[in-house]
């Protein structure tokens, strides 16, 4: 047993953290969201040269060979910057699925231009009548020729507008909600049939209904095998659960500390608000939510690797336990801060509302009860 | 004790429904309190048909144009005005300041001031928070210095709800600084295009502009604008802080959000099966209905006390505490069955767009709404402000 971090993975956080103490502040965090395109390209080519888009592949991809623990210390990080670029849609969703179910050629080509910034990735693995499940499914791809067609439409797919491809889940065989008979394809979004209606999200990021209208795709576009892609999408899922728990611990943290600290210097009836019991207890309250989510991210991150009912387990309580916290430190603090909880001006909202989001992304607090207890 | 109405008041039932069918202004169907876009004029729009009506102020002492409603006639018009997605009024001048203006203030005041109010010639806001002086009201320091005929205000209020809109303002100063702070603050009526008043808006993280915070420099206000006795005005603001509660249970609004979130989730597929009946969903909204099913019979306790001439006490901060809880809880619900869909901010963009649109419509906008609902608990008296008047003053800790 062992929760320490590597020297390495020391020097990953410290290098995280000046990226985001020196270029992301919050004002400069929230001229990145209301930017035109919603997003720094910049930021990205950073990453890249910190190495943050290499983490987890392989070092024949032009990776670092890391693993969920290093893409953990990046998310907390990323989650206590408020940062909006892409690294959990294409880092670790769409490079997971790569990684996973790639073919050598598909690895090649595409993990190191992931590596080095030079493509960005986003998942439609969701529609409009599909809610949380993966396999819930109208998208449709036909077998054509050598290759494939594909029609449907799918649902926020947030970092679309930023992305250049797709990867996208789509029935090749089977009924709506069968298991069995769905596959991934690896889209162009600039490709005849893509249209997208994008919009900003509430918690500052980009997100695009897509509509695929007889899209002609080769037999080189298909990621891993036909038919067979549930297992896999699944395994990314939960890895990017796992990031998304780091990430929402980071905003945790924030918003407990900052809590405290106003707490602390915020005077009312000739004293700080923080001397009163009812106001420490509920800060008590939100350390305490604070400590248990972190618990639960080093579990999954840990656990990832294991059998799938285990996967599953760790990956759905982790995901319940930050959305349950999630939920109660967000309101707190916005709650603690009085009006100026409310406002866009203090960085407190924008956490709060990230939040709110993280528990509805890749399911909500009752779907991973429900799936915790299904695979218990 | 009897829980049923009488002909007469399912006569009057209809005559309330029938009245919003015939009146309600057709631009303002579907708009909510806070919608982004409504104009000054569209709370005008509706303001004047009700006063038109003589239904503006039902509340009002008869003389000043209020309806000698029983307490369920009131409960009756709010139900109807709810039911059918009635644009509600802001308060500050029909419910907030009048009751001072009539109780308070002197005969010429009344004169001019009140059925200004009621027909809707003044948009008021109130003065009262400041940026130091939130949960502490009485600490605040914005100072009224006498000069002749004049005070001298200089100061700043703030999370002034709709100030951008506003003609006047109530509002509190410090008139004697050197006695206890419930003591030296008097009540004022500022005209909001007094030179030195400056407006600048406060964007909430839901996006919208509600609420403002005000500078005052040098302001110049008669000090015949000033209602009742210098340094009383503490006194008076408890009175209007009491009316403030009353009404504030929402129960009326929170049924017609409860339907709505149930229409919600019957349109959102889950497995192919309505959202509304998840037997996990469905007992959650089961819950609050329960709730709220138990603040509506409290409220009708409060409302038939206060019709029986007793004034809104204490346990109107149960009023408060529950009605929010509720309204925030349902907020809560409907971001967790638009699902994904919680997630777009569509606010200043079409819904339907130019080729399709996003997601369920009942779905666009609960998100923000959920974040601009956090307000409830922190306006009007924290809910832990309230719970501690209930602790000292009902039961006497």
């Amino acid at each position: 047993m062992d929760f320490s971090f590597t020297e390495e993975q020391t020097l990953l956080r410290n290098s995280v953290q000046r990226f985001i103490q020196d270029n992301y502040d919050f004002d400069s965090r929230q001229k990145i969201v209301h930017s035109d395109s919603g997003w720094n390209p910049d930021h990205w080519k950073a990453f890249a040269e910190l190495g943050l888009l290499a983490a987890p592949f392989d070092e024949q991809y032009g990776g670092f060979s890391g693993g969920p623990v290093e893409t953990m210390i990046v998310m907390e990080e990323f989650g206590r910057g408020l940062v909006v670029e892409p690294y959990l849609q294409t880092v670790i969703l769409c490079g997971g699925l790569i990684n996973m179910a790639g073919s050598e050629k598909q690895k090649s080509d595409l993990l190191p231009k992931i590596a080095g910034g030079e493509l960005v990735l986003a998942c439609a693995y969701a529609e409009p009548q599909g809610r949380y499940n993966l396999a819930d499914l109208l998208t449709r791809a036909e077998k054509s020729g050598d290759g494939y067609v594909l029609n449907g439409q799918k649902a926020v797919v947030v970092g679309a507008p930023w992305a250049d491809k797709l990867i996208v889940s789509a029935r090749t065989s089977g009924d709506q909600r069968n298991k069995d008979g769905i596959s991934l394809f690896i889209v162009d979004k600039a490709a005849d049939g893509v249209s997208t209606r994008d919009y900003p999200t509430v918690d500052g990021q980009r997100a695009s209904e897509i509509k695929f209208e007889n899209v002609k795709l080769d037999a080189a576009a298909l990621l891993g095998a036909e038919g067979a892609a549930l297992p896999v999408l699944e395994a990314a899922v939960d890895a990017a659960i796992a990031g998304l728990c780091a990430e929402a611990v980071g905003c945790m943290r924030v918003l407990t500390d900052a809590t405290v600290e106003y707490c602390k210097t915020r005077k009312q009836f000739g004293q700080p608000i923080g001397n009163f019991q009812v106001l420490q207890h509920r800060m008590v309250d939100m350390f305490m939510e604070c400590e248990q989510s972190l618990s639960m991210t080093y579990m999954v991150n840990l656990k990832l690797d294991e059998d799938e009912a285990e996967r599953v387990k760790a990956a759905s309580s982790a995901k319940a336990q930050i959305g349950k916290s999630g939920r109660f430190v967000g309101q707190q603090a916005v709650q603690l801060h009085g009006g100026m909880g409310m406002t866009d001006e203090l960085n407190v909202g924008h956490y709060f509302k990230r939040l709110t989001m993280i528990d509805s992304q890749f399911g909500n607090v009752d779907y991973h009860l429900r799936r915790f207890a299904a695979a218990s | 004790m009897d829980l049923q109405f009488t002909p007469e008041e399912i006569a009057f039932r209809d005559e309330v429904r029938d009245f919003i069918a015939a009146k309600y202004p057709a631009q303002l169907k579907g708009r909510r309190r806070g919608d982004a876009d409504l104009t000054k004029q569209d709370y005008l729009s509706w303001h004047k048909v009700l006063a038109e009506k003589g239904w503006v102020a039902p509340s009002w002492p008869l003389e000043y144009g209020g309806q000698d409603w029983t307490s369920t006639q009131k409960y009756i018009f709010n139900n109807e005005m709810a039911r059918a997605e009635c644009l509600q009024l802001m308060p500050f001048g029909l419910v907030m300041v009048a009751p001072v203006i009539w109780t308070f203030g002197r005969q010429d005041q009344k004169d001019y001031f009140l059925p200004r109010i009621y027909n809707g010639e003044d948009w008021w806001c109130q003065g009262y928070s400041e940026p130091g002086a939130g949960s502490d009201l009485a600490s605040l320091t914005t100072r009224a210095v006498r000069d002749g005929d004049h005070y001298i205000v200089n100061g700043s209020k703030t999370w002034t709800t709709m100030a951008q809109f506003a003609d006047m303002m109530f509002c509190l100063v410090r008139t004697d600084p050197d006695v206890k702070p419930q003591k030296g603050i008097s009540f004022l009526l500022i005209d909001m295009k007094t030179p030195g008043i400056t407006v600048q808006p406060i964007i909430t993280m839901d996006g919208g502009h509600e609420v403002n915070q005000i500078f005052l420099e040098d302001v110049r206000v008669p000090v015949a604008n000033r209602v009742g006795e210098e340094n009383e005005g503490w006194t008076y603001a408890k009175v209007l802080l009491g009316h403030e509660r009353s009404g504030i249970a929402g129960v009326a609004r929170s049924k017609q959000q409860i339907a709505r979130l149930k229409a919600l989730a019957a349109d959102t597929s889950q497995n192919g099966v309505p959202l509304s009946e998840d037997p996990d969903f469905s007992r959650k909204i089961a819950a609050l209905e329960i709730d709220l099913l138990a603040l509506e019979y409290t409220d009708l306790r409060v409302l038939a006390s206060e019709s029986a001439g007793n004034g809104p006490g204490p346990e109107s901060s149960i009023l408060k505490i529950k009605g929010t809880e509720v309204q925030q809880r349902i907020t809560e619900l409907l971001v967790e069955a638009a699902g994904y869909y919680g997630n777009p901010y569509l606010r200043g963009m079409s819904y339907e767009g130019d080729n399709f649109p996003i997601g369920p419509e009942e779905a666009v906008g609960t998100a923000p709404e959920y974040f601009n609902m956090r307000k409830t608990s922190i306006y009007g008296g924290s809910n832990e402000i309230q719970r501690n008047i209930i602790a000292k003053a009902v039961l006497g800790l």
